[in-house]
């Protein structure tokens, strides 16, 4: 038996999810005494995939020719090679969010999504999953042969354990039921998914046009921009970047919220940041309530300085 | 065409969530609900397609009596008629086992559901759907158009989004940006008067297993106080956060 792993790669190359459901992967068949096999969907060099022993897989397999878009071939690629599998790990992508379910159904293996930690017992197989939009943590049981974890955003962190792996070409013969047109992605950014620190701003900024001064506070730590949901229903901001309990939830470990209230919308999508740190010139504005360092203030004034103090430091 | 829209009832996003038996059940008591706010994204959506091409939309949900007034919101809002699977839902398994029944038995061109519920976040119940119909299943789909029996659509994906074209039936899984939050419709007076003369179908569950259980909620831990700096001294600020906070 062995704990499967989906290790999605963008354009040839994984990133820090994928490394972190290997690492994941790992931990949780140290548990059960079992191996990581890693799946891998479309054309990624050998040097790339023998990246993925690093984290603990020891067996790679690698299927070309199929789409990472069409869920049903890759649904039942997946279960093709889950007969000796007790537990499939995914992260928290958009095209997992695509697979897992629909594997699940196929598999009747129960999901537990937004999972933020290894089992805690395996027989049953219970995890602390997040609930209720961040607002809670739940302890959820599998009743089910297999298991399908879906993991929470920036949740688990990567663990090296500087192993080989096999790497094994498969052959798929999946028919295609999706045709893909096309995809527009913005370049040069660093994705919210996987952004370290998140710089965010909300209606206390007035208009569009005061935004560079974020641009440059997030360029200066190596950040992704977000912002609060009105900002992107008027259209200042793309909707990409609308976080909170309706728009993307994210975990980084630095947020920092430039005039925005704080509403429990909002913090619900960011209260699982490591460190949090609001800006807002009212001392009364509910972020304050949630943060971990504050500074009450007119924003015009204090991130201009901020940006000042921080090029100092990195200099 | 048929559409038929999944709909969860879920708190309203303002409500402060609490337990009850020991952390084991969600607590309701004082609880305002909403249909979950992705599916509203769905529900306009669909409103539109009908408006443009015709056909006939359906709502449905797993629940029991007490979800009646969010069924009928969605009914004032444009809906021809609702369906009602007298079930508590237990998992999303259980959920999508039931609707794929209904489904089964009376086809649809098009399933819209939600990206994922706002209570349970379990994000399963639309692929789940999907794959029992074995359908394609299209998830956070931001942008759908249908012409003849093809769906041209767009799904969010990390950092931009994925152009398709898929044949009917389909399951997807909706968000903003398949209509826009300005255009998202609330009902009006005439809506709901309509609404309460408009078909609510109670069918019963075929009770199917649950693959998964919830068995203890805790609330997260709460933050300690807010450090405060004084506006003008942001240089104590970059320096807690590189050697206390050690996040830069
Ligand atoms: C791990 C887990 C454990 C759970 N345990 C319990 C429990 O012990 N007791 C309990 O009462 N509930 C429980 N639930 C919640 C119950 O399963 C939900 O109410 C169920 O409807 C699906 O929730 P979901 O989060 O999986 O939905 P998601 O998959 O996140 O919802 C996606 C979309 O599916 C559709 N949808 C979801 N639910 C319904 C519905 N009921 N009717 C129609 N359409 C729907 C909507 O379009 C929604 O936007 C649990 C959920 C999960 C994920
Ligand atoms: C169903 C539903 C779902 C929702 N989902 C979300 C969600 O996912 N995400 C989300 O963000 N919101 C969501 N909301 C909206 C939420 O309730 C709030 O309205 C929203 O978060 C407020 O955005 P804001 O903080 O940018 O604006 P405001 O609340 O207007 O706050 C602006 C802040 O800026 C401060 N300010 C003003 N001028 C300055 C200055 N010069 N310098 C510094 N500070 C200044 C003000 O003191 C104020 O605190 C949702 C609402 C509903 C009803």
């Amino acid at each position: 038996m062995s704990v499967l792993v989906y290790t999605e790669n963008w354009k040839g190359s994984f990133r820090k999810s994928t490394f972190e459901a290997v690492s994941y992967a790992k931990e949780t068949a140290k548990l059960l005494g079992m191996d990581v096999v890693a799946l891998s969907i479309g054309d990624v060099s050998d040097d790339e995939l023998n990246k993925l022993g690093n984290y603990g897989a020891s067996k790679v397999l690698s299927a070309s020719g199929i789409a990472k878009g069409d869920s049903q071939a890759t649904s039942n690629l997946f279960a093709e090679h889950a007969t000796n599998v007790k537990v499939i790990v995914f992260a928290s992508t958009y095209t997992s969010k695509m697979i897992a379910p629909r594997l699940a159904a196929k598999l009747k293996a129960g999901i537990l999504s937004n999972v933020v930690d290894i089992p805690f017992s395996t027989t049953p197989l219970t995890v602390s999953r997040k609930s209720f939009s961040g607002k809670a943590i739940e302890k959820a049981i599998v009743n089910t042969e297999k298991t399908i974890i879906s993991l929470a955003p920036n949740a688990f962190g990567l663990i090296e354990c500087g192993g080989d792996c096999n790497i094994e070409q498969i052959s798929t013969s999946q028919t295609r039921s999706v045709t893909i047109e096309g995809e527009e992605i913005a370049t040069g950014k660093i994705s919210l998914a996987e952004a370290e620190i998140i710089v965010s701003a909300g209606r206390g900024l007035k208009g569009p046009e005061n935004w560079g001064m974020v641009e440059e506070l997030a360029d200066l730590l190596g950040a992704a921009t977000a912002c609060s949901k009105p900002v992107s229903d008027i259209g200042w901001r793309p909707h990409g970047e609308h976080v909170g309990q309706t728009g993307k939830a994210v975990a980084p470990n630095l947020y920092v919220a430039i005039g925005i209230s704080g509403a429990i919308q909002h913090l619900a999508g960011v209260n699982s940041s490591k460190v949090m740190v609001a800006v807002n010139s009212d001392a009364e504005a509910p972020f304050f309530k949630a943060a971990d360092y504050g500074i009450v203030g007119d924003a015009f004034d204090v991130i201009p300085r901020l940006i000042d103090e921080i090029k100092k430091v990195k200099n | 065409m048929n559409i038929v829209v999944c709909i969860s009832s879920v708190p309203d996003t303002t409500s402060k969530i609490n337990f009850s038996e020991n952390g084991t059940t969600f607590d309701s008591s004082g609880i305002q609900f909403i249909i979950n706010p992705y599916d509203e994204f769905g529900l306009t959506k669909a409103m539109i397609l009908k408006e443009n091409s015709g056909g006939n939309v359906t709502v449905i949900t797993v629940g029991d009596a007490t979800v009646e007034p969010v069924m009928r919101k969605a009914l004032a809002i444009g809906a021809d008629q609702a369906v009602r699977i007298n079930r508590n839902p237990k998992d999303s398994y259980s959920t999508a086992t039931e609707i794929a029944k209904y489904l089964s038995e009376n086809p649809a061109d098009l399933i819209i559901t939600g990206r994922e519920s706002i209570d349970y976040n379990g994000g399963a119940v639309g692929g789940m759907i999907a794959e029992i119909l074995n359908v394609p299943f299209v998830n956070a789909c931001n942008g759908l158009e249908i012409e003849g029996t093809t769906a041209k659509l767009s799904r969010e994906i990390d950092g931009g989004k994925e152009n398709l074209s898929v044949s009917l039936p389909l399951v997807i899984g909706g968000q903003k940006g398949l209509v826009e939050e300005s255009n998202l419709r609330i009902p009006n007076m005439r809506g709901i008067m309509q609404a309460r003369t408009k078909p609510l179908q109670v069918i019963d569950p075929s009770n199917t297993d649950s693959l998964t259980t919830s068995e203890q909620f805790e609330k997260p831990a709460e933050k300690s106080v807010c450090k405060l700096v004084e506006a003008g001294n942001e240089a104590e600020l970059v320096r807690l956060l590189q050697e206390e906070a050690k996040v830069i």
